[in-house]
């Protein structure tokens, strides 16, 4: 088997990779190999055809398409090299990078690793909807690519579970191709996917949305026939005598998505169990020295842009610890506090300039977001809404920082 | 009369309050920039939307490529132009930017491919 050495191996070439790549040669890391596993780069953007993408980014509106597009002749441009069609079959904890492709196995041995796998959909397995097992049952994701991939229309009269992004965005592009949209059914009392996704994907067609509400069974035998939906209490369990049949042949499951760590958890990297991403340390680390993680990998963003500037971070990060053989040790650790779900990095070195990324647990109006060291308040910001679908970013100031100090971020009305 | 929109244009999806007399924002309120008033004024007046679908491809390494609009289209005209998209065919090579249909309906817009396919 070949082994290669390479500065950096990115694992993944989505936008997160691709980012990554493109930061660190501008850093003057050249040595890079990204190993992508479909037969094209640019991960899920390949399938995300409708626009909204890139205002953060590049100040215009572009579709996923074009968005990764932009990353990719870069790289292109560049003469980064990107293996496709070729899958990671481990990453060691010593950066030993193993892979198979139709020429067969390969080993890199990797100054750092960039794990940038993105993440997968959560199945009707997962939620265990009761009911027979027809066709006809898709993921949000699986029927976007079926559409705008294979040209292939996955059904006619379609209900959609969950009310993420992924869903709502179907719900429009089925509509637009012809199909009868008869509701989204969120078991939640809020929308999980954004604002304007709702107004532009659903209002827009007068497509209801029923919060509070879930599927509790499915029929048919070959094909999907329908589905029972019914109300659920405020621990989201389904109140008896509310159930109602709908008559449909495609149901659409939009019901969060889960980065996808096999491999870092192979490698010995820890994992956060309400991101189910990895712990890093605000340079992107994780706890095993010279992995790094960014992306939907790490933690599931609503917005591309964030992930490619997350990525772009991440590579200021790698190329420090190429060139300096290590990082500043983060030791002050980042808690969520009241009303947050979850806060990235994990830890924070106090010395340097740091974003914090966090999650409120329920939508809020009128708050306040406060992060705490030590009893004494670093950073208050008044907001109008915080929204559980909405990441929320924190920069934070060095010298507003203490070293030895954990940090707490807390939102609360 | 109070009416409650939500701002399409960015991800922020601002919530914006505007008070309004005989069609006209006498007041305005919960908007992040100033974009979010152009946004309530331009659904007052003439709401419009970009659409994204795909065209079939001959030769290609993918079977369609992508396409969208080059500017917003009157709201009511959605179906329209999807019914004056769905007939085009493409050949690969197809390019990000390449125009698939000039002009749609005389709309005033181009519809312009969004990605790169190589021939098969």
């Amino acid at each position: 088997m070949k082994c290669e050495n390479k500065d950096v191996v990115i694992v993944g070439g989505g936008p997160a990779g691709l980012a990554a790549a493109v930061k660190l040669h501008q850093l003057g890391v050249r040595d890079i190999l990204v190993v992508e596993r479909e037969k094209q780069p640019g991960g899920i953007l390949r399938q995300c055809i409708h626009d909204g993408f890139g205002l953060t980014r590049f100040g215009e509106t572009l579709s996923g398409p074009e968005y990764a597009q932009r990353f990719l002749s870069q790289a292109q441009q560049l003469g980064i090299e990107i293996v496709p069609d070729t899958t990671v079959l481990q990453v060691s904890g010593d950066r030993l990078v193993t892979t198979a492709s139709r020429d067969g196995l390969a080993q890199y041995k990797a100054g750092a690793v960039v794990l940038a796998m993105g993440c997968r959909e959560r199945t009707r397995g997962a939620l265990a909807i009761p009911g027979e097992r027809p066709t006809g049952v898709f993921t949000a994701g699986v029927a976007q690519a079926y559409m705008n991939l294979y040209n292939t229309m996955v059904g006619k009269r379609v209900v959609i579970l969950g009310s993420g992004d992924i869903g709502l965005i179907m719900a429009r592009r089925m509509t637009l191709e012809g199909a009868q949209v008869l509701g989204v059914y969120e078991i939640q009392p809020y929308a999980n996917g954004l604002p304007r996704n709702i107004e532009q994907c659903l209002n827009d067609y007068h497509i209801p949305l029923h919060l509070s509400h879930t599927v509790t069974e499915i029929h048919g035998n070959a094909r999907l026939t329908g589905v029972t939906v019914s109300a659920v209490d405020e621990r989201c369990r389904p109140i008896p005598g509310t159930e109602e049949r709908i008559d449909c042949d495609t149901l659409i499951l939009s019901v969060g998505l889960l980065p996808e760590n096999e491999l870092s958890l192979d490698a010995g990297v820890l994992l956060d169990p309400r991101t189910r991403g990895a712990v890093v340390d605000q340079y992107m680390q994780t706890s095993v020295p010279g992995i790094f993680a960014a992306g939907n990998v790490l933690h599931v963003h609503d917005v591309v842009d964030f992930v490619s500037l997350e990525a772009e971070h991440l590579a200021e990060g790698v190329a420090r610890y190429l060139a300096e053989g290590g990082l500043p040790r983060c030791e002050s650790c980042v808690r969520a506090g009241a009303g947050v779900g979850h806060v990235l990095p994990h830890t924070v070195s106090g010395a340097e300039d740091v974003t914090l990324s966090l999650r409120v647990r329920t939508p809020m109006k009128n708050c306040v977001l406060e992060v705490r060291q030590d009893g004494r308040t670093v950073k208050k910001m008044k907001m109008r809404k915080a929204l559980p679908a909405e990441m929320i970013q924190v920069p934070l100031k060095a010298e507003d920082l203490q070293e030895g100090a954990d940090l707490e971020v807390s939102v609360q009305c | 009369m109070l009416r409650t929109y939500t701002c399409i244009i960015c991800p922020n999806g601002c919530e914006i309050t505007a008070k309004l007399e005989n069609g006209e924002i006498c007041d305005i309120e919960g908007a992040l920039c100033p974009r979010g008033k152009e946004y309530v004024t331009q659904e007052l007046t003439d709401p419009r939307r970009n659409i994204a679908t795909s065209v079939l491809l001959e030769g290609g390494q993918l079977p369609l490529v992508s396409v969208r609009l080059s500017g917003p289209i009157p709201k009511d005209r959605i179906f329209d132009v999807m019914n004056a998209i769905r007939p085009l065919r493409l050949k690969a090579p197809v390019h990000v930017g390449q125009v698939a249909l000039p002009n749609v309906l005389g709309l005033g817009v181009d519809v312009l491919v969004t990605k790169e396919v190589a021939v098969l």
